[in-house]
């Protein structure tokens, strides 16, 4: 009986504990809302020691689709957005959810095929005639859609392409609904093409038949813009541990920490913050 | 501790107990008083173990009323008690079984202790105090129900078919001590169908048949020459 | 992938062998937020539990159908509501726990407690079944009865949260979205094996995987052991 009881007060004493620990630990720290794809690339686990080591603010990264992403924001969860679909940013600092929105870098896509390569693109640099070229010979295609940048990205590429992809659904226009991972090994064990961010590709194990089949297309480029949510909407976000994040990452000290961060000796993103 | 006042006789008025639309106890109007062992007697269906819960207070009268010789506070319990046809021991000790009904009673750890361990060696069973009373035989169970009721003292003693479960030699332990504790000045009321247990404890037999009290009498006379018929009949043997 | 599989997995035994830091960090995050929310959920679900079982009320066959039908509660559904409830956009926006362990540990809770109250309510009204008359005749009213149920009934009741803390630490639909699977805060076994799965990386997924199904392992053992003995001693 009485071991019982002790062991039933022990474990109270650890379960409060629990969080009051996390209470104690009440550190600075700003959460950042971004998206699936940037933290899979790896740059957060590059990019924010440096800063944590420079100003010992943290960085709480809720990595989500953009659509997600920028709800968020839109709630007032997070403190500074940094994701990758300028339309998007544009209209959320219209709506008065963000403001002071910079540029910060850029990667690219790339598309990924099977080694087969059933619709013949492989080694072009076009993407808008590899994309026609897929729809006509009607070969397995998979998107993310998932209202993200990449799937926001994909989109506007058949839209140039003149094609309607979702008139394909089901047959070779697969949609998977969710993050670049997991659409890469759809993929894989699919033997598709998929678009996809550069980082995401270096990072992923699990190739299978699965090969670059174009890259280097202008219009393959995506922007990160990075902004505080607006604390005129939402008093309670951490305006000035947000903008020192920002003012940090369009830095010299930044943008050299960004173009550091490599895979294999390449580098994944190109800093182009305005001065 | 025995209080000045007594709570017998009890008195029920005009009682009455339906359920699913069957009238199990059907006006029920009858005095017992502090004297000798009543024994409730009758055939199965008859509603004896009904009437004794109603006695008791577990059971509400759809009609009429119980009425004590004084009101028992709200939680005196521990002047009457109650021993059920079949033992029920939580899953504790035999001594913390008996120990429980003692704490509920309010008796103060020192007391619950002494009092545990006189009835359990009243009973005879205080060689197996720390074993699990879940675990003892049906003959141990059942005196160690009694053991909890006599514990607590009380008044007033009812007993369920006490044996009805149980094999020859438990059979008369269990007498044995009830009529121990009736001895020792507890009133003791107990319903049975066996003829041979109403024989040997009764002082005093209230006949039921059907819902309602078709005899009493001291138990001699009773089995010498039962004035009813339905009672005839029952002590021969015959189906009713 | 077939001939990448057990390379992955002694990657993922070393990882769990040598106690690797981040795995360490991880399985310490989700034991902490699982056994918080099944404390919580034990003090709130087991009353819940032992009153219904005991009391009799109008309505109570459709409280005691409500119970039985959110323990099936879809861990999701349950985060999208909790995420909404702890949103700055909601009515609880104030606390500003969203993305936090407490969050985790609230959305585990309220998943875990009707576990909790379900099966501890059938567990006490079996024994309330068996014991009612006798402690009606004791003199024990409704609080005291139920006490005693609880007590009575405490090794079926261990059996009960050890089942609600494997389903906590089993679980991701809520951690997932009202924790933001943040990386050194918020990250649990669940999320990271999500993770790093859709990554394609392996041996920290299967680490973590191993580590996870050792502990449903052990609970489950326990529980049975439990189970057990409580029979020898009681019959």
């Amino acid at each position: 009986m009485n071991a019982i009881r002790r062991l039933l007060v022990c474990a109270i004493f650890v379960a409060g504990s629990g969080t009051v620990v996390h209470a104690a630990a009440q550190e600075k720290y700003i959460t950042v809302a971004s998206t699936t794809s940037t933290e899979q690339s790896g740059l957060f686990g590059h990019l924010l020691p440096i800063f944590t080591g420079k100003t010992g603010i943290r960085v709480r990264v809720v990595a989500l689709g953009t659509g997600q992403a920028l709800d968020v924001g839109r709630r007032g969860d997070a403190d500074v957005e940094f994701v990758h679909d300028k339309v998007a940013e544009e209209k959320f600092v219209a709506d008065g959810y963000g403001v002071g929105r910079k540029e910060v870098m850029y990667n690219d896509f790339i598309l990924i095929g099977p080694r087969s390569d059933p619709a013949k693109v492989a080694g072009g640099k076009d993407i808008v005639a590899a994309f026609k070229k897929i729809q006509a010979v009607q070969a397995p295609f998979v998107s993310r859609g998932d209202k993200s940048g990449t799937h926001a990205a994909e989109l506007r590429l058949w839209k140039t392409a003149g094609i309607d992809p979702v008139a394909g659904r089901g047959t070779w226009y697969r949609e998977t609904g969710s993050g670049m991972g997991p659409s890469l090994n759809t993929s894989s064990s699919m033997n598709a093409y998929i678009l996809a961010d550069r980082g995401t590709w270096l990072n992923f194990k699990n190739r299978g038949e699965l090969t670059i089949v174009v890259q280097g297309d202008q219009r393959l480029f995506n922007q990160y813009g990075v902004m505080l949510v607006n604390p005129a909407k939402h008093p309670h976000v951490k305006k000035d541990l947000g903008q020192t994040f920002i003012d940090w990452i369009v830095s010299d000290e930044g943008q050299k920490a960004i173009a550091g961060y490599k895979i294999g000796g390449e580098q994944l993103f190109f800093p182009n913050a305005k001065r | 501790m025995r209080a000045p006042v007594s709570l017998l006789p009890l008195r029920l008025e005009n009682v009455t107990f339906a359920a699913g639309g069957r009238r199990i106890i059907d006006g029920i109007s009858i005095e017992i008083g502090s004297g000798g062992r009543t024994v409730i007697l009758g055939p199965n269906g008859a509603g004896k173990s009904v009437l004794l819960r109603i006695c008791h207070g577990l059971l509400a009268p759809t009609s009429g009323s119980v009425v004590w010789n004084v009101r028992e506070p709200a939680n005196g319990r521990h002047r009457q008690a109650m021993v059920f046809q079949r033992p029920i021991m939580l899953r504790r000790s035999a001594l913390a079984n008996v120990a429980y009904g003692l704490k509920l009673a309010g008796f103060e750890r020192r007391e619950r202790d002494e009092r545990a361990h006189r009835a359990l060696e009243r009973l005879g069973l205080l060689h197996l105090a720390g074993r699990s009373a879940r675990v003892l035989s049906g003959g141990e169970q059942q005196r160690l129900a009694l053991a909890r009721a006599w514990a607590l003292e009380p008044e007033v003693l009812f007993l369920d078919e006490p044996t009805a479960n149980l094999d020859p030699t438990a059979t008369r332990e269990i007498e044995a001590a009830i009529a121990g504790i009736g001895a020792a000045g507890t009133k003791i009321i107990m319903v049975t169908h066996d003829l041979g247990a109403a024989k040997r404890l009764a002082d005093e037999i209230i006949f039921i048949y059907d819902g309602r009290v078709l005899e009493r009498a001291g138990a001699e006379g009773f089995f010498a020459g039962p004035s009813s018929r339905e009672a005839a009949a029952f002590i021969h043997g015959e189906l009713l | 992938m077939m001939e990448t599989t057990p390379l992955a997995l002694k990657q993922a035994v070393d990882l769990v062998s040598g106690l690797d830091p981040q795995l360490v960090e991880i399985v310490t995050l989700s034991l902490r937020v699982s056994f918080s929310a099944v404390v919580i959920a034990t003090l709130v679900g087991l009353p819940i539990g032992a009153t219904i079982a005991v009391a009799r009320f109008p309505g109570r066959q459709g409280v005691i159908v409500l119970l039985n039908a959110l323990f099936g509660l879809p861990a999701v559904v349950l985060g999208l509501l909790v995420y909404l409830l702890l949103s700055r956009a909601g009515p609880l926006g104030e606390l500003g726990i969203l993305f936090t362990p407490p969050a985790m540990i609230i959305a585990q809770a309220i998943l875990v407690t009707p576990i909790i109250a379900a099966f501890s309510r059938q567990a006490i009204e079996d024994a309330w079944r068996e014991y009612e008359e006798q402690l009606n005749s004791l003199g024990a009213n409704a609080f005291q009865a139920a006490l005693t149920l609880l007590w009575d009934c405490k090794f079926s009741l261990l059996t009960t949260v050890l089942a609600g803390f494997g389903r906590a630490v089993a679980e991701v639909g809520t951690v997932m979205i009202v924790g933001g699977n943040i990386d050194g805060v918020t990250r649990v076994m669940t999320t990271a094996i999500a993770l790093e799965t859709s990554k394609g990386d392996l041996p920290l997924a299967l680490g973590l995987g191993i580590v996870l199904m050792g502990l449903v392992l052990v609970l489950n053992a326990t529980a049975h052991v439990v189970t057990e003995a409580a029979k020898r001693r009681y019959g």
